[in-house]
Formats: C-alpha cells, structure tokens, sequence
C-alpha cells in the first residue's frame, strides 16, 4: 500500500513536469539551436583550423552531454520558481513522502532533457556526424539518464538553497558554464597540463561525455566502467543529498 | 473532542515574535475565526497548525496528532487555502485539482466525481479547460478553495477566503462553508479581515494582536461585553480627542478609544449616559463638533482590543493582493 501510494506520488509529480513540457514543446525543441550552432560553426572552425580529423564527431557527443547538463540543471532549479509562484506549498502540505515529490520532480525533468538530448543524437546525426551504430545510439539513452538524474538532483538541492533570481545567475555562470568548458567536451584530456587535468577529472560531466563518446563513437579516454561508476555514484549521492534537502524545506 | 488545541505555541523570526505563546482550543465541528491586524500573527499560527513551518516553542495537535512529531498524520488529515496563489499558472485549473487529488490518493473516479462537485460549487466548469495564468484574481482565489476542499478534510484552514472577491462570489462561499461545517461536520478555522465574515460565519472568535489572543469567545458575547451602544463623538482636534479620554477614564467609563479626532465611548444604554457626556465635555472646555449613537458591532470591539480600525489594514491588503497576483502573471 505504501509502495503504491509512493509510486502514485512519483508519478504525480513526472505527470505535472510532462504536462508543462507538452505546452512548451517549441520553446524546448528551439533550444536545441543553440548546441547545433556550436557544434556546426565551432565543429567545423576547430577542425579546420587545427587540422583534426572528425572533429566535429569528436564534439557532438559532448554537446549532447552539455545540453542534458543545462536541461536538468535548469529543470532542478525550477523548484526555486515553484516557490517564488506559490505551488511548492502545494506540494509540501500534501499529505506524501517528499522525497517521493523530489523523485517525481527528478524523473520529470530528466524525461524533458532525455528527450532533448535524443533529439539532438539523431539531428546531429544528419549534420556530417556519424555515430557508430544503431545499439550504440540506444545504449545511449540510460546513460543520458544517468547523467541527467545526477545533475537534475543537484539542481534540487542548489534550489533549495537558493533565494534569488541572483543566486540562480550566480549558479548558471559559476557552476555550469565551468562544469562544460571542463568537462573534455571540446578538447581531448590526453595533452592538457596537469592541474587542468586534476579539475576535469575531478568533474562528473567528464565522465558523462567520455561514456557518450563510447557508445557514439566508439572510443573513449576513460574506460566506460570507470566512466559508469562514476556517474551512477554520482547520480545516487546527489539524489540523497537533493531528497533529503528538499525534505527539510520550510516555506 | 477537540480538533486543535495548542499549548503556549511560539514562533519566533530572527529574534521577532510573531507568536507568542497561544494557548487556544478548537472543538471538533467548530468554526473558528482569528481576527487580526496585519503582521498581528495568524498567517504564522496557521503555518504552524498546518505543518508547513516548525514552533519556536510549544506544542500543537490537530486532530489529535502532533504538529511536529507527527506532521504526516496532521497533513493528511487537513486542507489549506493559502492566502497567496498555490496554483501551477501553466496548467488548466482542471489539471491543478487532478494533480491534487491524485496527490491525496484519491481513486480515478471518485477524482472525477469531486473535480466536477467543486468546480460546480464555484462556479468554474466552464473555465476548467483553460490555463490558470488565463484566470481573473476572483477565479483563481475561487479555484483554490475548490482544490483545499476536493479531498474532504476533517480540518480545514482557509487563510483569507474571501479577500478581494466580489459580494456575490464571497455570498456563495460563505454559503458553501457553513454547509461544509453543519453537513459534513469539517472543523474550519479561518483568517479574516471581514467582520461581518467572522460574525456572520464563526461559531467563536479569537482576536489576535502582536502574536497574542486578546479576546476569544462567540461573537454574541464578544459583542455584549460592553453593552450594546457606542456614542461617537468627533472633536476639534486629536489633542482634544486625547484628553477627553482621560477626562472619562476619570469618570469612570471603561470602554474608550479613540482614533485622530473621534472618541468612542462603548456604553449599556446610551439614552441615561449622552447627558452625562456632553456635560462632562462642556466643563472640561472641549467642543463636540458633532455625536453618533448607534448599536455596538464586532468593529468596535476590535478597535477596543487592538487599538486600531481593521479597515485601516483591509486597503492595504487588497492592493498587496493585486500586487501579488500581478507580479504572477510575468
């Protein structure tokens, strides 16, 4: 009855983001230009200008993972919106786990950032880039999930936190924009200096872009096991600490 | 048995005490109205009563379970009407009360036998297809009651029902909550800057200021207290107001306030006292611009107990909650 009850909770919450996500479905799917502009100009200055080959193949998977970073992070803090507009009072006075609510919250906005990133697999697929196999292509999907739980719970428990529309700013130029430009999603880990070296392999979307190119295309730096412990530990530590935070909210 | 009892409840912000040390009880069935100025300390008790912030001090059940300690019980066995927007703006007002009773478990069709039961109630099936953000203030306050009473509480805390909404609309409410509390035996408690709202609905009132109860009983007896007629005298100036008062303090009139230029005498029968006031005046050399008599009302008490009109704050309110509903439709 409990677990029932939990399940219904969950899936009251997923229901709600979809419900928003079906009403804003161009601006989402418009979103999508941004990383196909970086991907076509940049990808291909880049690989003109340094002579690499296939760099724009070499990218894509990381622009992937950069759009499923700014969805599911973006898609946490919005519990910061549903404060300021009065629902998450809503929420807490029903009579329901919380974290069940925060769990709901979390599979609703990884389903929207899932479904970006899958849409920008197969578009950029189109765009001179060649993913490597259909298999590879799917396998992609639960590791688009793990990454987007991972960063979407950490959204969570940063909303929590966070007052203000400054404090969301601050987030979004010293925590995200950071966390893409380290995270190898533009340039290989082999040659870099040391200490830029510690910071990228000390940052959790690394190992989210390095396990995408696994599947995409086919090589990685990184082991895919490493890459695969690492986000799913991630992804439960930052569950933990986002449902236990939002547990504890007071409005 | 009673429904809400608190023990020397206390919240405290940074130091401020909104509340403070509140001992009241609420029977099972009753209609229990807290009147109040602004910042006077409701919202916070009904914060705490309804789980949503912790006490400082103090203890408080409802229903039977404690507030802190067993919040999950409190929570399920109440409703809340907040006073600011609850309502998810991006979502038709038929998707908010199908998310809520979802959230409160209730099976499909009894969901849908209670969504077509309160938007009937208030008046809004029509508009239930549309998105929120698309909802007059009124509408959206009515939508709101419907949404805290789908799930049938046994508590229901209504924080301003009817603030802002037009008489027609406030009538029905008014309406349905009585019929709630007499058929369906659900305890309410309710917040309201509307005197003839608390006299016309509760079964008894607490007047609350500066976090305390000053005054709790049935709104006949609140009434009686002083007797049944004010005199309201206006003067020259609000110096003359002042010590005029202090002049029937002397004389031995318990009931006086007074607010700039106006003293208000509560009295038992004004027809034996009025000579005796005008004599008073004329030997202290104050000049009586002009004088009214008339019933006393629950106003008079309020003015009695906080020192302040509830009208003063009422303006302010509205222009906060049209404040508030405009700043949501960004």
């Amino acid at each position: 009855m409990d677990a029932m009850l939990s399940f219904q909770t969950v899936y009251t919450m997923w229901l709600r983001e979809m419900l928003r996500f079906k009403r804003a479905k161009s601006r989402i799917v418009g979103s999508l230009a941004t990383p196909l502009f970086f991907l076509i100009i940049l990808g291909t200055a880049m690989g003109s200008s340094y002579n690499i080959e296939n760099y724009k193949e070499f990218m894509a998977p990381g622009i992937i993972a950069m759009v499923l970073l700014f969805s599911s992070i973006f898609g946490g803090i919005s519990v910061m919106w549903d404060r300021e507009f009065g629902f998450l009072k809503e929420i807490l006075i029903a009579p329901v786990n919380r974290f069940c609510i925060a769990l709901g919250k979390a599979f609703g906005g990884v389903t929207t950032a899932m479904i970006q990133g899958i849409l920008l697999m197969i578009i950029t697929n189109g765009f001179g880039v060649h993913y490597k196999s259909l298999p590879g292509m799917l396998l992609s999907i639960p590791i688009m999930f793990i990454i987007g739980i991972g960063f979407i719970s950490l959204g969570i428990a940063l909303a929590t936190k966070i007052e203000s529309h400054e404090g969301f700013q601050m987030v979004m130029s010293f925590l995200t924009m950071p966390l893409v430009l380290l995270s190898g999603a533009f340039f290989p880990l082999s040659k870099l200096p040391d200490w830029l070296k510690i910071a990228v392999h000390l940052n959790p979307l690394t190992y989210g872009v390095e396990a995408l190119r696994f599947t995409l295309i086919g090589e990685s730096e990184i082991p895919i096991v490493v890459c695969l412990v690492v986000l799913t530990s991630f992804a439960i530590t930052t569950t933990a600490i986002g449902g236990w935070l939002f547990g504890r909210m007071e409005v | 048995m009673n429904a809400i009892v608190t023990d020397q409840i206390t919240k405290s912000f940074n130091g401020f005490i909104a509340v403070n040390k509140i001992n009241i009880s609420v029977k099972e069935g009753e209609l229990f109205g807290l009147l109040g100025p602004n910042g006077a300390g409701k919202t916070t008790l009904i914060n705490m009563l309804s789980t949503m912030i912790h006490p400082t001090s103090g203890t408080g059940t409802v229903n039977g379970f404690d507030v802190v300690h067993d919040s999950a019980s409190v929570r399920a066995a109440i409703g809340v009407v907040f006073q600011g927007s609850t309502l998810d703006e991006q979502l038709t007002g038929w998707e908010n009360l199908d998310l809520h009773g979802r959230l409160y478990g209730l099976p499909a069709s009894l969901r849908k036998k209670r969504m077509d039961e309160v938007l009937d109630l208030v008046e809004l099936s029509h508009k239930s297809k549309l998105l929120v953000k698309t909802y007059s203030g009124g509408m959206i306050r009515r939508l709101e009651i419907a949404r805290g009473l789908m799930h049938h509480p046994k508590v229901l805390f209504l924080d301003e029902p009817t603030l802002g909404l037009d008489p027609q609309t406030r009538l029905h409410i008014w309406e349905y909550i009585r019929r709630l509390n007499q058929e369906e035996g659900i305890t309410i408690v309710l917040t309201t800057h509307y005197m003839e709202e608390a006299d016309h609905l509760c079964d008894r009132i607490a007047i609350i200021d500066n976090g305390q109860v000053v005054a709790l009983d049935t709104p006949e007896k609140l009434k009686s207290v002083f007797g049944g007629d004010v005199i309201i005298l206006t003067l020259d100036t609000s110096e003359d107001a002042k010590k005029l008062s202090r002049v029937y303090k002397e004389a031995g009139y318990a009931s006086i306030s007074t607010e700039d230029q106006t003293v208000y005498l509560s009295v038992k029968k004004s027809e034996e006292v009025v000579p005796k006031v005008f004599s008073t005046a004329f030997t202290s050399g104050i000049n009586i611009q002009s004088m009214t008599v008339r019933k006393s009302t629950l106003d008079d008490i309020f003015i009695h107990y906080t020192g302040r009109g509830i009208r003063d704050n009422l303006v302010d309110d509205i222009t906060y909650m049209k404040y508030k509903l405009q700043t949501k439709r960004r």
